[in-house]
């Protein structure tokens, strides 16, 4: 085992780490395979911390800034553990004017986060999203992968009690 | 010997069009995102299980998009083509045994115009569609976007067959060039001059790119088509190369939209296997091949150069200017990007001929465009007009007005790029032109309308915010602009505007303007200056009378109950999450302004309209 593992392995099973690696190995050939690995190093890994960005930095043999700075630039990318649920709110400009805003300032403050944050007990991560081709439906709240459409801010503690 | 390419697409049209024959009898069921959500798939499932419960033979086809998303889920029933729409579970029994068995229709289930209060009882009859001209996107209605010999079965790559058997590259182009089609991902262009830059360009390989990125925050037309009617782009794709001389394809598609991968990864493994993608298509010695990238979630990766990073796996920045991409693209190669409805147009200009098409919409814009036509409106959905249809048609017609009675305040078009119009422009045709003349743009063609209860000031913030957070932070005029123009109408919107604010705004809109590399920087200030130029009113009530009249901006407003038409049925304390309403029950109710996070909860579930926002 490489002496970078046990770092790794303090995150992440030995599974998790061997699907990264073979990821890594999968795309180390292909021009512009950084964000391909990237991608489905989050799926397998659920989030991208420093440890493992040095991984495919060696791996894909790059320099560890180049990775960081596509991760931080693109959206898609965490660098945070996610909660078990994750509430994203259509912000897209349908569900804006319809009263989108008012249910992210009700989840803020019933989770007591922001944005892009997820709760301490590591239930629900709570994001935003730009329009789910859902409109006719604002304001739209996806939890996981149910779209849950024309919610109002008083229905969201029933919508919520659903998930635990 | 070779077989034309062309008969021999015909040939496997024409076994088709036995199996879709005009009496067959089938039900098309949309199976778009916003039927999903509505439980769609669920019907479908509940159809087929039903279907053979009573041993009927009856085909279910889970299609994409039909663009009424407001009324899903629907479906239709051919070859009556009777449509049903918000069909529930429940109602699958009847169906099957009322319409599909004998013939009858289930009046419920049809769709009544609010206004005459006729039952309708097809597609076209609906005031929605009636003056819709959907070539592009009606065909979504009529595929299951998963099956190749769909897509065939309704004359697809009958026009690749044509180019490659009748028409030279030139050809091609000068029939796009003719038609006058142009691109429909926002600036406009006409695709013909970029196809012959890129093909006279010196370089190789040379690429052609389906842009797929939707950015636009508020519009879901590409994604309906990629998801509905895959063929449509890969075939338009297949032709652009074939006129470029591209070897190979990419689609960049919004990493949001996983079933628009799943159907295009689906399509060319198809499209290939049926040799018409790959090497030698259609047995000519002309080989291309596509492949799909996926985005990460930023929207100047809509940009062509950001694009190109992007697929290169870098950070998605914008490089040098636009007008050099045919020469230097992706890999600094010669390099044809086009939006998907752009790519979907291709096929349908090669198989009418450009004078049909250049026949449909006005002087400068020709075809059709398709709008995401959301907001307070109706009949929510997306909608396919020929160029030149007016605002006024889309949003009453087809739109059928503003939701409760409600007075119409604007239209925002465009995007982040585009702009507000007021009601008194209504009637300006729609297309390139004309809406940038008025301080908008056609952007990807969301149309987001806007009723009394809409501040143009906090609207023109929401894109200011997201524009602040999407630049890539590599020009100073669009990183600092922008943040500044952002602080200030939070300001304002906070109710600490100071005077001489709206003018400022304005002096910062011309440097981010004109200081900008890219079109993001560049029409950034465009939701700002649509709205000062037509509603400035409300931007000097903000800053001068600290009052927001759309009664949005939160610190500018105040929630009360009206004592007299209280009844105290006790609703409002029910669903206040913070519980600032209180009260006796049968007597009028308070609410704790300090508590009030002013959601407006309560107002939606006064049946009394008691509560008052001030
Ligand atoms: C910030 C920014 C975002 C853009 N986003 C998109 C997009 O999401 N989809 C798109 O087709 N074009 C987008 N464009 C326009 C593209 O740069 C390019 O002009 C277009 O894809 C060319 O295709 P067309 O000529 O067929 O419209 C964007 C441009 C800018 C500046
Ligand atoms: S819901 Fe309306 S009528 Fe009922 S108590 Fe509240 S304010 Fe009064
Ligand atoms: S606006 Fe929201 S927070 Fe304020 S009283 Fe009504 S329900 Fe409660
Ligand atoms: S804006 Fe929310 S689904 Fe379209
Ligand atoms: S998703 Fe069904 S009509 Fe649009």
């Amino acid at each position: 085992m490489k002496a970078e593992d046990t770092e790794l392995l303090k995150e992440f099973t030995k599974e998790q780490v061997a699907k990264l690696n073979s990821i890594i190995e999968k795309f180390k050939s292909k021009p512009g395979g950084l964000i391909p690995v990237l991608e489905e190093a989050q799926v397998a890994l659920e989030y991208i911390p420093i440890s493992v960005q040095k991984r495919i930095a060696t791996g894909l043999n790059l320099p560890l800034s180049r990775v960081y700075g596509v991760v931080t630039f693109y959206s898609f990318f965490t660098m945070t553990p996610r909660g078990k649920h994750t509430v994203r709110v259509c912000l897209g400009t349908a569900c804006y004017v319809r009263g989108g805003k008012a249910l992210t300032d009700t989840l803020e403050k019933q989770f007591g986060i922001k944005q892009g944050e997820t709760t301490p007990d590591r239930m629900f991560t709570l994001e935003s999203v730009r329009c789910l081709g859902a409109c006719g439906l604002g304001p739209v709240i996806v939890v996981d992968e149910d779209v849950h459409g024309r919610i109002k801010p008083g229905k969201v503690k029933e919508v919520l009690s659903q998930y635990n | 010997m070779k077989e034309n390419p062309d008969t021999q697409a015909r040939r496997v049209q024409d076994d088709l069009r036995l199996n879709y024959g005009p009496n067959k009898k089938f039900i098309t069921i949309c199976a778009g995102t916003g039927c999903r959500a509505y439980g769609s798939l669920k019907v479908k499932d509940a159809l087929e299980a039903e279907l053979k419960k009573q041993n009927m033979n009856v085909e279910v086809l889970a299609t994409g998009c039909f663009g009424f998303c407001e009324k899903g889920p629907m479906l239709v029933i051919h070859p009556d083509k009777y449509f049903y729409q918000q069909v529930k579970v429940e109602d699958v029994p009847e169906i099957v045994s009322k319409t599909l068995a004998k013939g009858e229709v289930i009046g419920r289930l049809l769709y009544r115009d609010p206004d005459t209060k006729k039952t309708l009882f097809r597609e076209e009859d609906l005031p929605f569609y009636k003056k819709q001209l959907r070539v592009v996107f009606g065909r979504n209605g009529m595929i299951d976007p998963t099956r190749i010999d769909d897509y065939l079965a309704i004359d697809g790559y009958q026009a690749l067959g044509k180019a490659l058997s009748e028409m030279t590259p030139e050809g091609v182009i000068s029939e796009v060039k003719k038609a006058g089609l142009r691109g429909r991902g926002g600036g406009g262009f006409h695709a013909a001059f970029k196809w012959e830059g890129a093909r006279r360009a010196h370089g190789s390989p040379k690429y052609v790119i389906a842009n797929g990125d939707e950015g636009d925050p508020g519009a879901y037309m590409d994604r309906s088509l990629m998801e509905g009617n895959p063929h449509s782009i890969i075939e338009g794709m297949i032709i652009g190369a074939y006129a470029v001389g591209a070897q190979d394809g990419y689609i960049y598609v919004r990493n949001e939209y996983p079933l628009a991968v799943t159907h295009l990864t689906m399509a060319i493994a198809s499209a290939k296997e049926a040799g018409l993608l790959g090497k030698n298509i259609l047995g000519t010695n002309f080989s291309f091949d596509i492949h799909i990238t996926k985005g990460a979630g930023a929207f100047v990766c809509g940009e062509s150069s950001a694009l190109f990073a992007s697929i290169e796996g870098r950070a998605g920045e914008p490089r040098a200017k636009y007008v050099h991409a045919v020469e230097k693209g992706l890999w600094d190669k010669p390099t044809a990007l086009n939006n998907v409805e752009t790519w979907a147009n291709v096929p349908l200009i090669i198989n009418r001929g450009a004078d049909w098409y250049a026949a449909i919409g006005t002087e400068g814009s020709k075809g059709t465009k398709i709008f995401s036509l959301v907001g307070k409106i109706n009949n929510t959905g997306l909608i396919e007009v020929p160029m030149g249809t007016t605002l006024y048609e889309i949003i009453y017609d087809m739109g059928g007005g503003i939701p409760n009675g409600r007075k119409f305040k604007a239209v925002q078009t465009g995007g982040p790029s585009g702009g507000c119009i007021p009601e008194s422009l209504l009637d300006i045709p729609v297309d390139f032109d004309k809406l940038y003349e008025v301080g908008s743009m056609m952007g990807s063609g969301g149309m987001i309308v806007m009723d009394d209860r809409s501040c143009m000031v906090d609207v023109a913030r929401y894109f200011l915010a997201f524009l602040q957070e999407e630049s890539c932070g590599k020009c100073v005029p669009c990183r600092e602009g922008v943040r500044r123009m952002n602080n200030i109408l939070e300001d304002i919107c906070a109710g600490k505007g100071r005077e001489g604010d709206v003018e400022l705004l304005e002096k910062i809109a011309t440097g981010v303007a004109d200081g900008s590399l890219c079109a993001l920087g560049g029409s950034a200030p465009n939701p700002v200056l649509s709205t000062i130029k037509y509603f400035r009113e409300e931007y000097e009530a903000h800053i001068k009378d600290h009052r927001c009249p759309a009664g949005v901006c939160k610190a500018l407003i105040t929630y009360s109950i009206i004592p007299e038409k209280c009844t105290g049925c006790g609703l409002c304390i029910k669903v206040c999450p913070t519980q600032a309403t209180s009260g006796e029950k049968k007597k009028a109710h308070k609410i704790n302004n300090d508590k009030c996070t002013r959601c407006g909860a309560c107002i939606e579930s006064c049946k009394f309209e008691a509560i008052l926002v001030k």
